[in-house]
């Protein structure tokens, strides 16, 4: 859980990395030379591999896990929910399956068209992911979801970047304040990046 | 001062609980939680009715018998403290106060507020302990002790298995409770011998018998009448990822992801 749950977080940083280049000034030029990249280098297609097993390792298990969670409590309490919890670690689950649900959006619109599975929007050729993002940013609707989205993505990055060294018992105390600051400012930083994105093509393109 | 009380009523393990309303009066703001429970059943079994059966001992804070679920909080209000030094005066005349079991699978209810705590007893006798064989003893200073070591070992030992972790988890999970176990032994010397066996023999165990996982929420070490810390917790994965990885014993079976 916390092993595939770090190896998403690294996933996150190269992905906004690559997704910050949509918004340079030449039509997306940069971008796709990325996309390229990304879609061809064959140690590319291998970590994708990796990828995917990271993330239904990650799924799976957080579900098992909440379930056995669910099941260790049959009768709950009738006044609850005073003992100083850190927020976001309760709900972990939820923000993850609004996450999920994303993920399976994201497929739809970028993924499944690479591989021919879903055809690509009018005019547009199956590779060309610059159109593809600028088209669906230019949806209002696509893009404040997206930004709200990536509220719920730092929620979640919230508790799991720090939580995932105690899981490996990586708890000291010199280290582990300085883990959580940066467990904060990624869980603000990255999700505000991707956030960005939309922002941008709304206000300033 | 008075009170009114909430408090979950069940038979027997097999029976359908529920919660009665009672009101509570007289009581002085100088007793403690269990002593207003005393003085409440008094006027109960005055009236022809079944007392509340709760759990208590010492009733100073160090057995780790007496439990509670009030209002919301295990042992109440105040931090560090068991129910038994829980105080009257923390509450205000009039105050309605709903008084729950222990909730979890693990811990299933006997009856009233009085929880089957044997779980706990079962994760001990898996692996909480040292095999010393009995002989001669030995002199003070032959085996040397980091102060550090002690003193960490000693915080943790201070776990009266009461099952508070357990009871404010949204997990119920034991962990705080086994790692607690784990860590007053393994940081000594005479517990070392027996580490890599212990945490998965304890863990493997605490899985077996349906207490939830951990999620680091910390719930546990702010409910602790101990103040037992979740450095523990990582403390005890540690161990037991070295062991699962390390050791060379096939047998013990079982633990978490």
């Amino acid at each position: 859980m916390a092993l595939a749950g770090l190896f998403l977080i690294t996933f996150l940083v190269i992905h906004l990395a690559i997704n910050l280049l949509l918004m340079s000034n030449d039509n997306g030029a940069a971008y796709m030379v990325a996309v390229e990249f990304m879609t061809t280098n064959p140690l590319i297609k291998v970590m994708e591999i990796f990828l995917f097993g990271g993330f239904a390792i990650h799924i799976i298990f957080g579900v098992i896990l909440q379930v056995q969670n669910w099941m260790a409590r049959p009768v709950r309490y009738k006044v609850e929910g005073f003992s100083h919890l850190s927020f976001f670690s309760k709900y972990m689950i939820h923000t993850g399956a609004i996450i999920f649900i994303f993920l399976c959006v994201h497929f739809f619109n970028f993924y499944f068209v690479k591989l021919g599975l879903v055809s690509p929007p009018e005019g547009l050729n199956k590779e060309d992911f610059y159109q593809m993002a600028v088209l669906l940013f230019a949806n209002k609707f696509y893009a404040i979801l997206y930004v709200v989205l990536m509220v719920f993505l730092g929620f979640h990055l919230h508790h799991a970047f720090q939580s995932a060294f105690q899981t490996l018992g990586l708890n000291h105390t010199k280290y582990t304040p300085f883990i959580k600051v940066v467990s904060t400012i990624y869980a603000i930083l990255v999700p505000l990046g991707f956030a960005s994105i939309p922002l941008f093509f709304m206000f300033i393109k | 001062m008075d009170f009114t009380l909430k408090i979950w009523r069940q038979k027997n393990a097999k029976a359908k609980g529920k919660f009665e309303t009672y009101k509570v009066t007289g009581i002085s703001e100088s007793s403690s939680f269990l002593e207003m429970l005393d003085v409440f059943n008094d006027q109960l079994v005055m009236k022809g009715q079944d007392p509340v059966v709760f759990d208590h001992d010492c009733r100073e804070g160090i057995c780790g018998a007496c439990s509670l679920y009030i209002n919301g909080r295990p042992h109440g209000p105040d931090d560090a403290v068991t129910t038994c030094q829980l105080h009257m005066r923390r509450f205000k005349d009039g105050d309605t106060i709903t008084i729950e079991p222990w909730r979890s699978a693990a811990f299933p209810v006997i009856r009233d507020l009085m929880v089957d705590r044997q779980a706990f007893d079962k994760i001990i006798q898996a692996g909480g302990f040292i095999s010393a064989n009995t002989g001669g003893i030995p002199d003070a200073n032959a085996i040397l002790i980091p102060k550090e070591n002690a003193d960490a070992s000693m915080d943790a030992a201070a776990c009266i298995g009461c099952g508070a972790c357990v009871a404010a988890c949204k997990n119920a999970s034991a962990m705080l409770f086994v790692a607690a176990k784990v860590s007053h032994l393994s940081l000594l010397p005479q517990g070392k011998a027996e580490a890599s066996r212990r945490v998965q023999a304890m863990v493997a165990k605490m899985d077996e018998l349906g207490f939830g996982n951990c999620t680091n929420t910390g719930a546990c070490e702010a409910e602790c009448p101990k103040q037992i810390s979740i450095e523990n917790i990582a403390r005890m994965n540690r161990e037991f990822l070295g062991a699962k990885i390390g050791s060379q014993n096939r047998q013990v079976k079982g633990g978490g992801f």
